[in-house]
């Protein structure tokens, strides 16, 4: 293993540094950005809890405003939203366990300065590299960390699905989700994003991987070179989310018909079983006599926190872990 | 309708089966035979539902291999997003429907990890129990069902009889023979019926001695294992980095279960029991480390009959269930391999996507590669001993 640590870690810096100075934009982290996010993850640790997550990205969003369309100004604002996030860190977070903090420091040698940002969910390192270091990612993932197996390849779509049958809350197309934009652990620059889960066989360790996808050029890097398994999650990622997988020997339909339009997973393709029916669950959200209404009641529910107050005291009688509300008084869709 | 296109082959390689069929192949060569395209299924005892597998032949041996999957595409990933957390459980009931109670404990496992709940250590216990004998069940009927794929049409309905007796417990318990849809957030719909525990013991005294009858009969058969041994062999290496996984893994001498090595979960860790591997990756292995670990097993599920706790089998959770935001992997060892589900909540009463890791996905994705230059009967040993369902396979 000391062996053969510094000449890949060499050729990874080469990599960066001319990968880097071909393209400065893609990732959409100019210097100063890179260093906040490359740097803040690993001394302050990232957070565990979901309710800080949420905060996190809410501010986030709140700090660059931007409505899921313009994924380049995104891309710009970024960096700055990094600055305060870092200031929140040291409250919320729960650290890395020794395991991850391990692994992470293995492929930041590794890989440099395309790890963009890592956090820990549930005891699952999750790590953001840079799009342009996707498949590298997996070459060092599989080398270096000793990551033999791989677990799947699939994609996701952060944009909100928009709502069927009006804006009222429960008689939507689905169970009511906050409209705004949100990102998940290790955060998210645009609209999609790939994710893989690799691990290893012998040394019984694991990580999740991630890495941004341009809304107007979904092209990613294939993996098959590297983990053949990868080969039918990619086909089914590209029918899914028309993500373009670089690389890939063979990108055909997997599950659907060849003639099929459309990507299926992506939040803005329509469920027509839904858009005939409402959701059944519907009656799940009446709210019991001596509870709250839902805010499905008081319209749309979107007006920060106007329900929040009155089911407050309900909330954190019956339901514990429902209890850090903060979160929810963002997202605005507190239900009892 | 895809297109005719077959796969084209990776690099040439050479194993044992190409050395034993040289001479067969020279024949091919000189005789000049042309290619053939066979179709496989969607129809075929063989697939455990609507695999087809568009085979190029030269002669008997098969040069290409590709399987078609798509014919039970449920969209289980976008019908998550469409619908509440315990709702859910219902649908993920039918992905392996061999052993749908495995199937809800990492879905469930996972959103009991972002509400912060953990089902009190009955509803544990009784989960694991559950589990394992979905496992028993899903493994017997292929001990004696992998006899069939080779010709052999007696152990077949011993393996039906014994999984009759496992699903009647199963049944008994939850109410469901197939599809129990037994787990809640937070623990399970009920508890254990009156004299289950004892059915229980008895049952599995019954299941070891079928496993004693499937060694001889089928393991311990000459022609099985002329049939069996040196077909289809997984490499290990290359195995897992086609994310084959479970008892395919183990016998390709990869010592990795989830249940001893992944993060706790359930009650394993206060198990005693055993990996069992074989070094020799080939059908027949996968047949001896299946038979090996419904022993196993059985040995779990006694051990766990004698330690089971009372108690409580629901923890406190809120009415209407909402889960916090956060992103939870969950994984687990199922019968058929490494189950596992990427939950990202966003803080609603639904999760906001969920992508469903089945092992058999993997497990058949190499195909492809393991069909290549194999004989006809031999693809049909293949398809049998690596064992998948295939609403794991589509979702």
């Amino acid at each position: 293993m000391p062996d053969d640590t510094t000449p890949p870690d060499t050729d990874a810096a080469a990599d960066e540094a001319t990968s880097g100075a071909a393209d400065p934009a893609p990732a959409g982290s100019p210097a100063p950005g890179e260093v906040v996010g490359f740097e803040a993850p690993v001394e302050a640790g990232t957070e565990q809890s979901g309710a800080a997550a949420e905060e996190r990205a809410e501010q986030r969003v709140a700090e660059t405003d931007e409505p899921a369309a313009a994924e380049a100004a995104q891309a710009r604002a970024d960096p700055t939203g990094e600055a305060p996030t870092q200031a929140d860190e040291p409250e919320g977070p729960a650290p890395l366990s020794d395991e991850e903090q391990a692994l992470l420091d293995r492929l930041e040698a590794e890989l440099g300065e395309a790890v963009v940002e890592s956090a820990s969910a549930f005891g699952n390192l999750v790590v953001r590299v840079r799009a342009d270091s996707w498949r590298r990612a997996a070459e060092v993932s599989q080398a270096a960390l000793g990551c033999d197996y791989l677990s799947f390849v699939a994609g996701i779509d952060w944009q909100p699905a928009p709502r069927e049958g009006g804006e009222v809350g429960g008689a939507s197309s689905a169970p009511v989700q906050p409209t705004e934009t949100t990102y998940g652990a290790a955060g998210s620059a645009g609209r999609f994003q790939v994710f893989a889960h690799v691990q290893s066989t012998g040394r019984h360790v694991g990580l999740t991987l991630k890495a941004d996808v341009d809304e107007a050029e979904p092209v990613v890097e294939s993996w098959v070179g590297v983990y053949p398994g990868a080969d039918w999650h990619e086909r089914e990622c590209w029918e899914m989310y028309g993500f373009v997988f670089d690389g890939h020997p063979n990108l055909r339909h997997l599950y659907l018909p060849s003639g099929f339009e459309g990507h299926p997973l992506r939040k803005d393709f329509p469920l027509l079983a839904r858009q005939v029916k409402p959701w059944p669950g519907i009656v799940d959200v009446e709210s019991m006599p001596d509870e709250a209404p839902p805010d499905g009641d008081a319209g749309d529910g979107e007006g920060e926190g106007d329900e929040v107050t009155t089911g407050d005291e309900a909330t954190a009688a019956d339901s514990p872990p429902d209890a850090p509300s903060d979160g929810e008084a963002e997202t605005g869709d507190a239900t009892p | 309708m895809t297109e005719p296109t077959l796969l084209p082959g990776a690099t040439p390689r050479l194993d044992p089966r190409d050395m034993r069929h040289l001479a067969d192949a020279q024949v091919n060569v000189e005789l000049d035979t042309g290619d053939m395209i066979l179709n496989l299924g969607p129809q075929h005892p063989a697939t455990h539902g609507t695999l087809r597998l568009v085979v190029r032949l030269d002669g008997e041996r098969v040069i290409a291999a590709d399987p078609v999957i798509g014919y039970m595409h449920r969209g289980y990933e976008k019908l998550t997003e469409v619908r509440s957390y315990p709702q859910i459980t219902t649908l993920i009931n039918r992905i392996d429907w061999l052993s749908s109670f495995a199937n809800e404990v990492p879905f469930i496992h996972a959103a009991e990890q972002l509400m912060g709940i953990e089902a009190p250590p009955r509803a544990q216990y009784i989960r694991t129990i559950l589990t394992e004998l979905s496992r028993i069940a899903t493994f017997v009927l292929f001990l004696g069902e992998m006899g069939l794929q080779v010709g052999a049409l007696t152990p077949a309905f011993y393996g039906f009889r014994d999984r009759e007796h496992v699903l009647n417990l199963i049944e008994s318990a939850t109410g469901g023979r197939f599809h129990p849809n037994f787990n809640r957030i937070g623990g399970l719909k009920d508890d254990l019926p009156w004299g289950w525990v004892n059915e229980t013991r008895s049952t599995m005294k019954l299941v070891l001695d079928g496993c004693d009858v499937f060694d001889r009969l089928v393991a311990g058969n000459e022609i099985f294992e002329a049939r069996t041994r040196g077909v289809g062999i997984i490499p290990g290496a290359l195995g897992a980095s086609y994310g084959v996984s479970g008892s395919n893994l183990r016998a390709s001498g990869v010592d990795w279960d989830l249940r001893r090595d992944g993060k706790p979960y359930l009650v394993y860790p206060e198990l005693d029991f055993k990996v069992w591997t074989h070094p020799d990756g080939d059908s027949f292995a996968r047949y001896w480390v299946r038979l090996q670990e419904t022993r196993e097993s059985v040995r779990m599920v006694v051990q766990m009959l004698d330690q089971m706790p009372e108690g409580p089998i629901m923890a406190k959770v809120p009415r209407i269930i909402k889960v916090p935001a956060g992103e939870a992997w969950v994984e687990t060892e199922n019968p058929l391999g490494q189950m596992g589900y990427y939950v990202v909540s966003k803080g609603a009463i639904g999760p906001f996507r969920v992508k469903i890791r089945s092992a058999s996905f993997s497990n058949v994705s190499i195909l492809p590669w393991l069909l290549r230059g194999v004989y006809v009967p031999d693809v049909i040993t293949i398809l049998g001993s690596l064992y998948f369902i295939l609403g794991d396979i589509d979702r």
